[in-house]
């Protein structure tokens, strides 16, 4: 049984995160409630493994349970889930393809419509979009985002410029599809 | 260094990631090389886009509380009814919160299910009885997250957001920029309340965003009690200020919006005094 004064040293510290846990949660499963679920199952879990928690970084500890929680959720119901990972992680090397032009304008304008972004982002491949979050709206170092998602720090940076360059496109085309539809 | 091998590290660049030596090679080579400037440049845009406030989702105020209240009172709980009590814990009330009372139910299950929602509704709704103004203006605030229409004029500047609102109402908002105080401008809009145009600011509070409502009071006395309510998990504190009524929406933590209220309430007292 876990101390009072350690289940407060956890509280602040899951509380301090909980932006973070949230987030990753939510872009993950692409549904509130279902990030909510995830969250609490997380806290739970982390605040039954604190004890083996033992210094370091709590952050990428915390979000490290956060993503498998969230990978448990999704894979629940699934046929088969070990395909169901493989199939997100070959649909990630399909859109490997570059853009055929860098229009950092075209990026610019659109990125005025958050909800476009949102959806750019949404239709990303699991694992860039999780990379792209972790970097981008965690700010997290390479060497954090390879220890959470247990891939090499060289990967790492492969899935970004991946996911970036498919947003790129992925905005550019909305940018350009919009200009069609409006006379 | 070459197109491609600046085209392989672009990123780790672009993330200071890279150690000095290389990163001093691909700065040398992107002044003589436009493609690749313009590659890093879109990456830059990117990264701009997603960055940007209105993506994040930050935690609901709701969810924090039920998990402060859940980590509390693990401690005292063993774990065999810790792992009963999550079974039996009710599914999110926002699942069926909507009109609950219009589900066709069997007696036995209607008995049961008021349990749930009686004891959920502790949890998520605010002390206060909800008021039609209160619901409008947190539609609106949510409204304002989701449907990709928070402003009108995007700018952190005072002495731009202002001056936009100068022909579109009949009254001059207070626009103040809290940077310094860490609460950062970020755009204006105008929204409508009951018919009438009234002035949105936004602010900015680390990842969360603050609403600022402002309408003219139409005979409120100036330096009325402020007022504190929750509703759907999100905190409003309204106040009056100099013949205009304030009403701040935010998922910030009730005590963070208390803080940005004294602010502005403090600076526009400054500022109608000089």
């Amino acid at each position: 049984m876990s101390l009072p004064a350690t289940t407060s040293k956890f509280e602040s510290a899951v509380l301090e995160h909980m932006d973070a846990a949230y987030n990753l949660a939510r872009w993950l499963t692409r549904n509130d409630q279902d990030a909510q679920d995830v969250v609490q199952e997380a806290c739970m879990k982390a605040l039954r493994a604190f004890d083996s928690f033992r210094g370091g970084d709590f952050r990428a500890w915390f979000l490290a349970i956060v993503r498998n929680t969230s990978f448990t959720l999704l894979r629940r119901g699934k046929d088969s889930p070990e395909g169901a990972g493989r199939q997100s992680l070959e649909a990630g090397a399909e859109v490997a393809a570059e853009p055929d032009v860098y229009d950092p304008q075209a990026i610019a304008i659109r990125s005025a419509d958050a909800l476009c972004v949102r959806r750019a982002i949404d239709a990303l491949p699991e694992a860039l979009r999780e990379t792209i979050v972790l970097r981008e709206m965690e700010g997290l170092s390479y060497k954090e985002i390879g220890k959470i998602v247990q891939v090499p720090i060289g990967t790492v940076m492969s899935r970004l410029a991946r996911g970036r360059a498919h947003l790129q496109k992925l905005l550019v085309e909305m940018d350009s599809s919009r200009q069609e539809g409006t006379p | 260094m070459t197109c491609e091998e600046v085209h392989q590290l672009l990123h780790g660049y672009l993330d200071d990631e890279l150690d000095l030596a290389t990163a001093l090679q691909i700065e040398k080579h992107l002044p003589d090389c436009p493609r690749c400037r313009k590659e890093l440049e879109a990456a830059q845009a990117v990264r701009a886009a997603v960055a940007h406030p209105g993506i994040y989702y930050p935690a609901p105020s709701a969810l924090r509380d039920r998990l402060r209240q859940a980590i509390q009172s693990q401690t005292i709980q063993p774990l065999s009814i810790q792992s009963q009590a999550r079974e039996m814990e009710p599914p999110p009330i926002t699942r069926f919160f909507a009109p609950w009372w219009m589900r066709p139910m069997a007696l036995p299950g209607l008995a049961a299910a008021l349990l749930v929602v009686i004891g959920s509704l502790a949890l998520y709704l605010p002390s206060h009885a909800p008021r039609g103004e209160i619901d409008a203006l947190v539609d609106s605030h949510v409204r304002s997250l989701e449907a990709n229409h928070l402003y009108d004029v995007e700018s952190t500047d005072q002495h731009t957001v202002k001056p936009w609102f100068a022909g579109k109402l009949d009254f001059s908002p207070p626009v103040t920029d809290f940077s310094a105080e860490g609460f950062p401008l970020a755009g204006g809009r105008l929204d409508y309340l009951d018919g009438k145009k009234i002035a949105a600011l936004i602010y900015r509070r680390k990842k969360h965003l603050i609403n600022v409502f402002i309408w003219p009071a139409d005979e409120t006395p100036d330096g009325g009690a402020p007022e504190t309510t929750t509703n759907h998990g999100f905190n409003l504190i309204r106040f009056d200020c100099k013949g205009m009524v304030c009403w701040t929406v935010s998922d910030l933590n009730a005590a963070e919006l208390q803080q940005f209220v004294d602010l502005f309430k403090t600076q526009r007292a400054a500022s109608t005094r000089s």
